[in-house]
């Protein structure tokens, strides 16, 4: 008798519990549209927000409305762009995948450093003391905020102290890029070769002084070699990427700093 | 005890996660942003309190009539497992982002062993129905104050350089441990000397 009533009264809670779960599961249904279950079903679910949106969810939610365009979001890069286009039933432009790259190759070595700080280990907080103990004081400051920031553990510090990213994990989300107080990363084309590894818009002489393979704006890489990619502007030299690239390791072969590098 | 002292008790003194170690896997889990532990920590606090009183209706009305206590850790795994339900539905349908940013911890309260603790804790010391809703509740906030505290400090630890081999999870587990440590100054005594016994 006692097996039936413990029965009963379980089985009997069971079934009051189940009704009244179905009957609100009724009332609170959330009706979602096909189409954006399968747009948040292709995002890559990093949510590192390098769209500009909260997160993957509220990307392929903007994407749905029209208020953003696919192709916002690095990680997933075309594939995933032609994908929400399919999805979506319109036409996607490729674009170049970009990845992060640090414009600094100072170390200790062929940089002067002007103090010794020994504050917090962040590169925000060293920036605030007469901009960091560098002598440089828009290079690299290799304390490395960059590289806690990083949710794809890209950026790492090698032997010589610079900082470097790995192109092949960086997801290209930028979130490296707005936490260094120095601007010194920026994005750039995956297939990117040569690139002038410098951040300093100081005049030659005083980039001279604080750093040896700093980019003086001597302008050789740009008007020694004939339809050069490389153009100096305030006294730093950058590369063009939308200009063909041929010329680019003739121009580099020239730099006196030996600044412009090879990216392999 | 009276009712300011339950709620001391299951706050502080019992702290849910930092004394007594229980609902580890949503502290971990859902302490990356306050955000998000706010949105747990209500969740919980929900359903710890209802399923305080709920459980313990169950229990006096249903169970110890017919000798059945025997029975409660099944019944009451039943009633948690519905009101979880039903709570995951109405995050669903009120707030998209926050049922997201929950994922699989929501049905995980569920299994919570911090809410059936609750349940069998009230049972045991022969509450009454309002000590145990205020018990449900004191042992919600206390999660949700851990939480919530966890969550800052873990904001603040992905800002600063932590070696590789401790970001994340063993370092969140590192502080939860410290954490636990401070909490051990709230003693039985605390209440005693404010005469709330």
């Amino acid at each position: 008798m006692a097996i039936v009533i413990a029965f009963l009264i379980v089985g009997g809670l069971g079934l009051i519990l189940g009704i009244g779960l179905a009957v609100a599961d009724k009332k609170l249904h959330v009706e979602k549209d096909e189409k954006l279950i399968e747009l948040e079903e292709a995002m890559p679910g990093a949510n590192c927000g390098g769209c500009g949106y909260a997160g993957c969810q509220a990307y392929a939610e903007a994407v749905f409305k029209g208020e953003a365009a696919p192709g916002l979001c690095s990680p997933g890069g075309n594939a995933l762009a032609e994908k929400m286009g399919q999805i979506l039933g319109v036409k996607v432009e490729a674009k170049e995948k970009m990845v992060a790259f640090v414009f600094c190759r100072g170390n200790r070595d062929t940089t002067k450093t002007e103090f010794v700080y020994s504050g917090i280990q962040d590169c925000n907080a060293a920036s605030l003391l007469q901009g960091g103990p560098s002598a440089c004081k828009e290079g690299c400051l290799h304390l490395g905020s960059c590289i806690s920031v990083c949710p794809a553990g890209a950026i790492s510090k090698t032997e010589d102290g610079n900082i470097v990213v790995d192109k092949e994990k960086c997801i290209g989300c930028g979130k490296c890029t707005t936490v260094c107080p120095n601007n010194v990363i920026k994005m750039v084309p995956y297939s990117a070769e040569y690139i002038v590894a410098c951040n300093n818009h100081q005049n030659g002489a005083q980039v001279r002084k604080a750093c040896q393979v700093g980019c003086i704006g001597c302008r050789i890489c740009q008007v020694k070699v004939e339809g050069s990619p490389f153009k100096v502007e305030n006294f730093l030299s950058v590369n063009d990427y939308s200009v063909p690239q041929d010329k680019a390791a003739e121009a580099a072969g020239l730099c006196p700093q030996k600044c412009i590098i090879r990216r392999s | 005890m009276s009712y300011i002292g339950i709620l001391l008790t299951y706050v502080f003194i019992q702290n849910f996660i930092l004394v007594q170690f229980m609902g580890l896997c949503p502290f971990i889990g859902v302490s990356k942003n306050t955000e998000s532990a706010v949105g747990m920590g209500a969740a919980v606090t929900f359903v710890t309190a209802i399923a305080s009183v709920v459980c313990w209706a169950v229990y006096e009305f249903l169970l110890a009539p017919f000798g059945l206590e025997y029975l409660r850790t099944i019944a009451f795994i039943l009633v948690i497992a519905a009101l979880v339900q039903l709570v995951e539905m109405v995050i669903r349908k009120m707030s998209p982002g926050l049922y997201k940013a929950l994922g699989i911890y929501l049905p995980l309260i569920t299994t919570n062993c911090a809410v059936l603790g609750i349940a069998i804790i009230n049972i045991d010391n022969g509450y009454n129905l309002l000590e145990s809703f205020t018990a449900g509740l004191a042992a919600g906030l206390g999660f949700t104050m851990a939480i919530i505290l966890m969550s800052c400090i873990r904001e603040k630890l992905d800002m600063t350089p932590v070696r590789r081999v401790f970001r994340g999870v063993p370092i969140a587990f590192i502080s939860a441990g410290l954490m636990a440590l401070a909490f051990m100054m709230f003693d039985k005594s605390l209440i005693a000397n404010l005469g709330l016994v």
